[in-house]
């Protein structure tokens, strides 16, 4: 069944708002009351309700057109979002085969990929590309492969390398992060580039993930979920404009929670890639509002009691000191006290 | 894309290739593509021999980009544990085969400005797949090829018909020609890295030889599959699953839990990815610790214990399983 | 407040003469001279044979450092006027080096991430580099909001040379760029921002 893509903006004028449908399918990241880090890695295979985000390998949601165009006017302004290695041009290729042939397998009243050999071509018609080329070489497509196709792809995307025994984030296109930068962050390796996260070091969880991640296999994806809080729908949270999104935290009233305050869900999946041995971080972000998340009411018992009972350093680290009470307050309306059942999905 | 793991295929050709050696092509049994891989990759073939069930790594040497079929040598081992003279002498073309997802514990690195490759006898079957790939992506590569004679080593002459005698260079041991590796070693661009597969003697003396010449660690990259050492038996323990289990001389401790139905996390079986690292409760003798894996301090701590190649020297050990 | 516990931060473990090394590259800036009149001092001059020095005085031109190093007798020594200008050289020596040579480097945290930065970019690993943190403890710091790079950077905040930003500098090291972050501190309430405190003297 075809998607209806929606006309909607994640900038100036705010217009994104999730349908019915895309609240219930909504990844929640809290499958309890309480939350910490944690390792929370499972096996990346289809899950969840009809339609849930967790169907498809690869998500495509009814918000694509509109993100990919906030992704393009982002990489107009700073092109360093996206940037490469020179030795990850195999890991490159990887992740264009791999986001083709699940879009395309996922969706194909959207996506076409033909292979005949090396020569594929590549129909992507939400927005209007048909494009022939030959598969390993760079110069019969219009950019780089990683960043044509994740011009074409929901989410931010990090390749890793994997070298002595450790995980080098070598290349990527990041515009809809939580707050941490490409350009200055590439080249790093798994606990550099995790450096500033408090608590997560101390209690192991990098050294954990870490040993796990060097024995992911091919063909084994695994994904985990990771949450913070953004005011007003904005999807570019990036430190390079943190002096012009982080007024807006000053902004939140009890009038407006339900309208600015959204709750912002990473789902992340990881994939080792074939020729390159790499792992594709791929790291989805989709918002949802306070009004819209109440509208389940088993997450809206569970959200303000996640909120209330947050442990400093995270309120800290994720930025939600200075609008925290106010929402906790708004959330407490719809908290009964009843018991929430466990898992993440609806009721 | 499909989420998969294992891999039914079919034997589809058996060559001898050299004295000893043979290749294995495998493809899938209900037909389709097998995934690409990269170069330094291996598989866990699973043989089903009479009542034993026997799994051991052998590395890729095809194309990684030919997702038509695998291929694998391998070298009759005299003394062998049972995979080689099964895939020897009892394995037939239309035979079916379980392998696993490719894994690579011997990459190349991507950065290097210079590959320099040093083979010993079978160890040559990582670089044949390494050197498919270096070339599509225009790496610079050399390769030295250590053989006993002519006639064991496989391959060599279609490497150097490929990529030229200056980049494919042979050693004979009957014809006392051994690899210059001092030489070799002496004159090479920053940048360049060392790969080296064969024996453990040539490995040690190869990375020996290169330590004192001055290359850093990070630029030196060896592997050595190690077959699980005979051992005297002994018996394992599982503390959580309240069970004990035998295991003999010829069987390592992974081997007797999958005969016994127990199954436990692996993916080289060599001692070499870390990923059977299992914790010891209690052991009655020593640990004899064979795996590349284990640091020094976590060895001697008798606290952890590789199972895909690991021993004991007592009667007993219980492991937290 | 200064986020502190932060993993990027670089580990300099100190020059180490490695008597396998065929060769010794030492790059070093003003203190860092030092480093290697310690080698000296703890190991003998035997590696000097073997040793080409560049060398830019930068902050400790008084010190006269420069006639100590030259005093050694390595196999070559180079005073550089600049920095960019000993990197420079660097660079051309990089590319015409061999596997066994040991590049070392010292001096201020800013001029150390510069030169590793060269030597990345002929296939070295940051990690097989011998490098020992001499001098100024101030930092190099990249602005993330103008990418603008301001060096010796004592206190936090500080603003930054290019966009005159108050900026907060994080714990948060890039090898690549060889420089801190800073991140604007009054982005929520502009305006708000807290006296710069000498943290990096």
């Amino acid at each position: 069944m075809n998607i209806t893509f929606r006309n909607e903006t994640f900038r100036d004028d705010y217009t994104f708002r999730n349908s019915p449908g895309a609240i219930r399918r909504f990844p929640f990241p809290f499958h309890e009351d309480k939350y910490m880090y944690s390792v929370n890695m499972e096996p990346h295979v289809p899950a969840g309700p009809d339609g849930h985000a967790y169907n498809k390998p690869i998500d495509v949601d009814e918000h694509y057109l509109a993100e990919m165009d906030d992704r393009a006017k982002v990489l107009k302004e700073d092109p360093l979002r996206y940037q490469a290695l020179p030795h990850m041009m195999a890991a490159q290729w990887d992740t264009l085969e791999l986001l083709m042939e699940a879009q395309a397998a996922g969706y194909p009243g959207h996506f076409t990929l033909e292979k005949n050999g090396d020569q594929w071509r590549w129909i992507n018609r939400p927005m209007g590309i048909d494009q022939a080329f030959t598969f390993g070489d760079a110069s019969t497509l219009p950019m780089e492969p990683l960043e044509f196709i994740t011009r074409q792809a929901q989410g931010d995307f990090v390749i890793v390398d994997q070298r002595d025994g450790q995980l080098w984030c070598d290349a990527g296109m990041v515009t809809t992060q939580a707050d941490w930068s490409l350009d200055f962050d590439i080249g790093m390796n798994f606990h550099e580039w995790h450096g500033p996260v408090p608590l997560a070091h101390e209690i192991g969880v990098f050294d954990r993930a870490l040993k796990f991640l060097l024995n992911l296999q091919q063909g084994k994806p695994v994904r985990r979920l990771n949450w913070t809080m953004t005011i007003n729908p904005r999807l570019d949270t990036s430190p390079e404009n943190y002096h012009k999104w982080g007024p807006d935290r000053a902004t939140v009233t009890p009038e407006n929670v339900g309208d600015k305050v959204h709750l912002r869900c990473e789902l992340q999946s990881l994939w080792r890639l074939p020729r390159s041995n790499a792992i594709l971080f791929v790291i989805r972000c989709y918002l949802i509002k306070m009004e819209e998340l109440v509208t389940v009411p088993k997450w809206a018992r569970r959200f303000h009691r996640v909120l209330r009972g947050l442990p400093p350093e995270l309120v800290d680290y994720k930025g939600l000191t200075r609008y925290r009470p106010t929402t906790v307050e708004w959330l407490s309306k719809f908290d009964d006290g009843l018991p929430t059942s466990p898992g993440i999905y609806p009721e | 894309m499909t989420i998969n793991t294992e891999m039914k295929v079919r034997v589809t050709e058996i060559r001898q290739v050299a004295d000893k050696v043979k290749r294995f092509r495998f493809e899938r049994a209900g037909g389709g593509p097998m995934p690409v891989f990269s170069g330094g990759a291996h598989v866990i073939v699973s043989m089903r021999d009479g009542k034993a069930l026997r799994r051991n790594p052998y590395s890729l040497m095809s194309s990684p980009e030919d997702t038509k079929g695998y291929e694998i040598s391998v070298l009759r081992v005299e003394n062998s544990r049972g995979g080689s003279a099964f895939l020897h002498e009892k394995l037939k073309e239309g035979d079916e085969l379980v392998l696993s997802q490719p894994v690579n514990l011997f990459p190349f690195d991507q950065r290097g400005k210079k590959h320099i490759m040093m083979a010993g006898g079978i160890g040559i079957t990582p670089f044949i797949a390494m050197m498919e790939q270096m070339e599509r992506g225009g790496k610079a590569f050399e390769l030295y090829y250590a053989v006993r004679t002519r006639s064991h080593g496989a391959y060599w002459k279609e490497l150097q018909q490929r990529y030229g005698a200056h980049r494919v260079k042979i050693y004979c041991d009957a014809e006392k020609l051994f690899i210059p590796v001092g030489k070799i070693l002496a004159n090479q661009p920053l940048g360049t890295h060392l790969y080296v597969c064969g024996p453990a003697g040539m490995i040690n003396g190869v990375l020996g030889k290169a330590s004192e010449l001055g290359w850093p660690r990070q630029n030196l990259h060896a592997e050595e599959f190690l077959a699980p050492p005979p051992g005297k038996a002994f018996q394992v323990r599982l503390a959580k699953s309240n069970r004990a289990i035998d295991v003999a001389p010829h069987q390592s401790i992974l081997e007797a839990l999958e005969a016994n139905g127990v199954d436990a996390p692996y993916l080289c079986r060599g001692g070499a990815c870390g990923q059977c690292e299992t914790g010891v409760v209690s052991c009655d003798g020593g640990l004899e610790h064979n795996d590349h894996f284990l640091e020094p301090d976590e060895k001697a701590s008798g606290k952890k214990i590789m199972i895909c190649v690991s021993r004991i020297t007592g009667n007993a050990v219980t492991l937290d399983l | 407040m200064l986020v502190a516990g932060i993993k990027s931060r670089p580990v300099y473990g100190g020059l180490n003469i490695d008597r396998h090394a065929m060769r010794h590259l030492f790059a070093l800036e003003g203190e860092g001279a030092l480093a290697v009149l310690d080698q000296v001092k703890a190991v003998g001059p035997d590696f000097l044979k073997h040793a080409d020095i560049l060398y830019a005085a930068s902050g400790s031109k008084d010190q006269e450092h420069d006639r100590k190093l030259a005093a050694l007798g390595a196999d070559t020594f180079w005073l550089a006027p600049t920095i960019p200008v000993l990197l420079n050289r660097l660079n051309v020596m990089l590319g015409q080096a061999h596997m066994g040579a040991h590049i070392h480097l010292a001096g201020t945290e800013g001029f150390i991430g510069q030169a590793q930065q060269v030597a990345m970019n002929h296939g070295v690993d940051p990690a097989s580099l011998h490098t020992e943190h001499r001098g100024s403890t101030a930092r190099r710091v990249q602005c993330v909001h103008c990418k603008g790079i301001t060096d010796n950077v004592t206190t936090s905040p500080y603003a930054c040379s290019a966009c005159g930003l108050s900026l907060l500098v994080r714990d948060h090291y890039s090898r690549r760029l060889g420089a801190f972050q800073g991140v604007c501190i009054d982005a929520e309430e502009p305006g708000s921002a807290p006296k710069p405190e000498e943290l990096f003297p």
